[in-house]
């Protein structure tokens, strides 16, 4: 852990707080490359778009623990760029998580051993392959196209005037991932 | 203001959060194999609510709890207990807000709520979050987190439902965060029970129901915004003073807009969300009141903001409403589910005081003999007012809230002196638009980054 998290000086409070900060919001970045990038299911996953067909994506996820790899078009096609380790979609998805979530939140969540808050994306992909990672089960890749799109429906869902009272309980953060 | 009041004991107050403590833990280890510690968890929010009305129900739904046999109408009563507790709670806190602003309630009252249908998918969050309380924070795993995915689905496409598909969207988030929850060294133990709690009530039919309105016409004079959000979900609440054009007491109001996001949607981009849909929204930022005409008012002080029936006003300085026409506004009652501290935000104005900086992200106010912590870290980052600015302040607009065990200031705008002008900065400032620098650059971030979305939904969804 290091010292650039939501958490330090409220700890005191963490356990008594209604509003502490669970999550900080996402970072901005540019989302041309990579549309969609989550931590969920005990993967970092998401979706990269094509260099060359505009109507074409791929679906990429590295697995927490074990970094087993996946990688295929959103009509399952495998990832022609696979081979014995990563392909540059998952190279860009890493990046961009990284971007995201802040280096720590992606090492911690799949349980990565980087060297203090100094790390870079390309330190997270030398140690993940190091590990020889092997290629996981690509059953996962209809379920992270079906959360990115169910992620692209929130645009579709009319905004209200009603009052939400739960929000109170998300304040916003001036800090970053 | 009496600030000095908000920082003296209130009776009563530490035995009832301690009987909430005692509940929120059980919630850690679950209840699937409750131990003595639960059972005695139990014992204590069934002995702190042994003289209300709610006594025999929550015994009996903690005897079947504690021998881990408690069913989803057995957590929704202790759900109830935790909330009559916490309800209490705001009821003091807000009593002692009352003596310190001298602020009188308007006096008006709630017609009844009409139950609602949707009962299936109510049905569906209720069961999942029977399950949460059986697995509890310690047995979390991804596949207890994800079997929210559908029912969250099901309650965004009904718009009768947001409060609680935005509530579990946002919940669920943290719990996938914090997965798998045998590794996690300290729980949010109150937040989450909070969140749990609530929910499971809100999905007793009509619990959320909007409260009955009436049609109001007069002048809006806006105080400033406070802007709420969670990875998918952003809320704008305009806090403001209405002046009844029938010439009855001048009342405290807010108006809200809301919008499910994209968690890359952030920043300048929640404004861009919210923008098209209130008009008020441009009001704050170009300093201007609204004359309304006929817009639905409920007795809980929201607005429920429809863009026909307002039109922009005059100029309206936003620390004058507060100098003139705030002392005089009286404060909404609030929604009997709405009780509870952490919905405590009640709009004051603060001056004279010596501003203190511990470091760049802690400010003190010190008020008559009293002193205020100023919560800089809830000011939205799309915006030009910063926790420097208030720290150099001379007077500030804010809302009073409750965490933790202290009240708190969060700015919503400040005077600061310019040249030994002074000039007023909204946190909110931005919310219509901007011009300065910063702003146009986070819009243009803000702008692009919903432009690939849309063109990537445009291109994928509809298949």
């Amino acid at each position: 852990m290091t010292s650039e998290t939501v958490q330090p000086e409220r700890l005191p409070d963490r356990e008594r707080s209604s509003t502490v900060r669970v999550l900080a919001p996402a970072r901005p970045r540019k989302l041309a490359k990579v549309p969609f990038v989550e931590l969920a299911d005990g993967r970092l996953q998401g979706v990269v778009s094509s260099g060359s067909d505009i109507q074409r994506v791929y679906v990429s996820s590295v697995a927490a623990k074990d970094f087993a790899y996946t990688c295929s078009t959103n009509n399952n096609r495998p990832c022609g760029g696979l081979r014995s380790s990563y392909c540059n979609h998952i190279r860009a998805l890493i990046n961009e998580a990284v971007v995201q979530y802040g280096v720590e939140r992606v090492a911690r969540y799949l349980r990565v051993e980087v060297a203090g808050s100094e790390a870079v994306a390309a330190d997270l992909v030398t140690t993940m392959t190091a590990n020889r990672p092997s290629l996981g089960e690509s059953s996962a890749a209809a379920s992270v196209f079906s959360r990115f799109l169910r992620h692209l429906a929130y645009l579709e869902l009319a905004p209200a005037t009603v009052p939400l009272p739960e929000m109170h309980w998300f304040p916003p953060t001036r800090a970053v991932a | 203001m009496r600030t000095d009041l908000l920082t003296e004991d209130l009776s009563g107050l530490a035995e009832a959060l301690a009987a909430v403590d005692a509940f929120d833990r059980v919630l850690v280890d679950g209840l699937l194999r409750p131990g003595a510690a639960q059972a005695e968890g139990l014992a204590v929010l069934t002995r702190a609510v042994s003289g209300s009305p709610l006594a025999a129900r929550v015994a009996q739904a903690a005897e079947k709890a504690a021998a881990g046999g408690g069913g989803e109408d057995d957590f929704v009563a202790l759900a109830a207990a935790r909330a009559a507790l916490l309800g209490a709670v705001h009821d003091a806190l807000m009593e002692r807000v009352g003596e310190a602003t001298g602020r009188e309630p308007s006096g008006v009252d709630f017609p009844a709520q009409e139950p609602e249908g949707a009962a299936n998918v109510l049905a569906a969050a209720r069961s999942w979050l029977a399950d949460l309380a059986r697995t509890g924070w310690r047995g979390l795993d991804h596949e207890a987190v994800s079997a929210s995915a559908p029912v969250v689905t099901a309650l965004l496409a009904d718009p009768a439902l947001r409060r609680l598909a935005a509530l579990l969207d946002g919940f669920a988030a943290e719990l996938a965060a914090s997965c798998p929850g045998a590794t996690v060294e300290q729980f949010p133990v109150r937040r989450w029970a909070d969140l749990w709690a609530r929910a499971l009530l809100l999905t007793v039919p009509g619990a959320g129901a909007v409260a009955g309105a009436e049609p109001v016409t007069g002048r809006l004079l806006p105080l400033g915004v406070d802007l709420q959000e969670h990875a998918t979900a952003v809320q704008a609440q305009v806090h403001a003073v209405f002046e009844p054009a029938d010439g009855s007491p001048s009342r405290l109001v807010r108006a809200s807009v809301s919008a499910a996001k994209p968690d890359t949607v952030v920043g300048a981009g929640l404004w861009q969300l919210l923008r098209p849909h209130m008009s008020l929204l441009a009001a704050v930022g170009e300093g201007r009141a609204m004359e309304l005409t006929g817009m639905p008012l409920t007795a809980e002080g929201d607005l429920l903001w429809d863009d026909v029936h307002a039109k922009s006003g005059e100029p309206a300085d936003a620390l004058t409403t507060a100098r003139v026409a705030l002392p005089a506004a009286t404060g909404p009652l609030t929604a009997p589910l709405d009780r509870h501290p952490a919905r405590l935000a009640v709009p004051v104005f603060l001056e004279g005081y010596a501003a203190e900086t511990e470091d760049a992200d802690t400010v003190t106010f010190d008020v008559a003999g009293g002193r205020l912590a100023v919560d800089v870290d809830r000011i939205p980052a799309a915006g030009p007012l910063t926790p420097k600015a208030v720290a150099a302040s001379r007077a500030c607009i804010g809302l009073l809230r409750w965490d933790a065990g202290e009240f708190r200031l969060q700015p919503l705008a400040v005077e600061t002196l310019v040249r030994k002008k002074p000039v007023g900065v909204q946190a909110g400032a931005w919310a219509g638009g901007s011009t300065d620098k910063a702003g146009v650059k986070a819009e243009k971030a803000a702008t692009d980054a919903a432009t690939v979305l849309r063109e990537r939904a445009g291109r994928l969804l509809r298949k």
